[in-house]
């Protein structure tokens, strides 16, 4: 990317404005103004966000699929309304393959459990990366429990980068699932999944992409991607908790069996046999989200708002910055140094544990993860226990990378 | 909430030169300490004479409010029998836990460590070394923060 293109859209997008969307950004915290670094755990909700909720719980609630009165019949739509939403965010082909789950952990363990346990046995092998959070580790290890199937890890370099040619390597014959992060929650890496995709489907193996770092960042297009499964969480997108997203190719969720049984999933029950519903509701057991998929609706319009382009750029540069920033603090590691990365960086200091960092920064009012981020493999391989993140968002600013520099100084003479 | 009572001096200087660190080895008794969330690891080792810790070590990778706690614990109970020790913990776990507990003259150099309770995501940062111990004394094997055992109620990470 040039220097130009990146300075005109920084000017026009006034972060200010975006700010004031926010209402929790207006807050303290031990009386120092709140620089929210953390939204690689969970972003903030903008006054959109909290309305649309809000408006439907104070209007519109009923269940959804049942019931010919008008409230079931607002509330259905409103549902129904947030999956095509989703659908024409994501470019899928058909709300049959946008399922509402409870957020990207979910969607990957229904992969796990209806896809995995179904076609998988001695013999098999899920590759995965060294890179992928635990929900994208654990569902697998659980399946090849069950099965009896191998767990194949291709490794990363000291950048934090996936080895491509190790994973080229590890695809062979006995792959039947990729399993891979789009964005590595715990550097920021940036993996190249329309390769690794690309490179399964040659040999006939489908893809599951953890998305759930990526979505809130890059604009994700699941039929140019190609990818036949594709996770992500709302409240990593502006959204409220407790709703996410299983995109699956509609070829593959036809065939696969359901993962769990309840009502709203089901055509026909007696005692001796069931029938199932059609997709998306096969995979949807039971009252689901109902206002969280409204909220999730409500954050992809204002993502959509700003543009997903606008915020990548601007986050860009808060990445650039901050890296320059921290590059200059004698003593401090970047942990994860790849050619492409979200706006995420991850450190250690010298002398100071990630943990006593966490708390000396949250005494300045700046808010990071310390710890090992879910990631534990990640951690082991770095041969550290834990680091400080800081993850920026749309609302974050030039002003706050500064902030945290700072910070840090502060925290080293503390720590003298 | 002051940072300053977090880490004072005395902590500061524990983190940086912490006593009896290692491990004995023979030992009579040792166990391991690990609290997952944040991957503090700690391992205490004892050597005891009848009913008394003649001697102690400990190990591990923390942050600095467990180091200087482990570094502080091990000064502290060195030359005591268990009921001294574990009357020790009981004021230290007050110390640590308590909005008001008041100051505790016969705590020494270990009430430096007050200040813990402002921040009840660090308690068990402070406490880990204590169970630890705990553990070596009375069966060994491994404690965990997040176990469902005494340790993983305190605060919050």
């Amino acid at each position: 990317m040039s220097a130009t293109p990146l300075r005109v859209a920084t000017a026009a997008y006034d972060v200010e404005r975006v700010r004031r969307d926010f209402p929790i950004l207006a807050r303290t915290v031990h009386g120092k103004p709140l620089t929210y670094l953390d939204s690689a755990a969970s972003s903030q909700r903008p006054l959109a966000v909290i309305r649309a909720v809000d408006d439907y719980e104070s209007r519109s609630h009923a269940n959804v699929h049942r019931g010919v009165h008008a409230l079931s019949q607002e509330a259905t739509a409103a549902f129904e309304g947030a999956r095509e939403r989703v659908r024409r965010f994501i470019n899928a082909r058909s709300t049959r393959e946008i399922i509402f789950t409870r957020g990207t952990t979910e969607g990957i363990n229904l992969v796990a459990q209806s896809y995995g346990r179904a076609r998988l046995g001695p013999g098999d092998e899920i590759l995965i990366t060294a890179l992928e959070h635990h929900a994208n580790i654990v569902p697998w290890q659980m399946v090849r429990d069950a099965t009896g199937c191998s767990l194949v890890v291709a490794p990363i370099d000291t950048a934090g980068e996936l080895i491509m040619e190790e994973f080229h390597r590890l695809l062979t014959p006995r792959t039947r699932l990729v399993a891979v992060a789009h964005v590595s929650n715990a550097l920021g890496t940036v993996l190249p999944v329309a390769e690794i995709i690309t490179a399964a489907h040659a040999r006939g193996v489908p893809v599951l992409v953890d998305g759930a770092q990526a979505v809130p960042h890059t604009r994700v297009d699941v039929q140019a991607l190609g990818a036949d499964f594709y996770a992500f969480s709302a409240h990593k997108l502006y959204g409220p908790t407790g709703i996410g997203v299983l995109y699956g190719r509609e070829e593959l969720l036809t065939q696969m069996p359901p993962w769990q049984g309840g009502g709203d999933m089901i055509l026909t029950v007696t005692f001796e046999r069931t029938t199932y519903n059609e997709l998306p509701y096969k995979f949807e057991a039971g009252t689901p989200n109902i206002s969280g998929a409204v909220g999730l609706g409500a954050a992809i319009d204002y993502v959509e708002s700003l543009g997903i382009d606008a915020i990548a750029t601007h986050e860009h540069g808060l990445l650039e910055a901050a890296t320059a920033a921290l590059t200059q603090i004698p003593g401090l590691r970047l942990i994860g140094t790849a050619r492409h990365k979200a706006a995420v960086v991850s450190f250690v200091m010298e002398g100071i544990h990630p943990h006593d960092l966490g708390t000396i920064l949250d005494a300045e009012g700046v808010a990071v993860r310390t710890g090992h981020h879910c990631a534990q493999p990640v951690m082991d391989f770095f041969g550290i226990p834990a680091t400080a993140r800081a993850s920026f968002a749309c609302y974050n600013t030039l002003a706050e990378v500064q902030q945290l520099a700072a910070a840090l100084r502060h925290a080293q003479e503390v720590f003298g | 909430m002051e940072l300053k009572d977090l880490y004072r001096d005395v902590i500061l200087d524990h983190n940086r030169q912490p006593r009896n660190f290692g491990r004995l080895d023979p030992a009579d008794a040792t166990a391991d300490g690990h609290n997952p969330l944040c991957g503090d690891r700690l391992t205490v080792s004892l050597r005891l004479a009848g009913d008394t810790i003649a001697d102690i070590r400990f190990e591990g990778k923390g942050c600095a409010i467990s180091t200087a706690s482990a570094s502080l614990m091990s000064e502290a109970v060195k030359g005591h029998d268990r009921a001294a020790v574990h009357d020790l913990f009981t004021r230290v776990h007050a110390l640590l836990t308590q909005p008001e507990a008041p100051a505790d003259e016969s705590l020494g150099k270990l009430a430096a460590l007050s200040g813990v309770r402002e921040f009840p995501s660090r308690v068990k940062c402070a406490s880990l070394c204590w169970h630890t111990l705990n553990a070596a004394l009375e069966h060994g094997g491994t404690i965990s923060t997040e176990a469902g055992n005494e340790a993983s109620s305190e605060g919050t990470r």
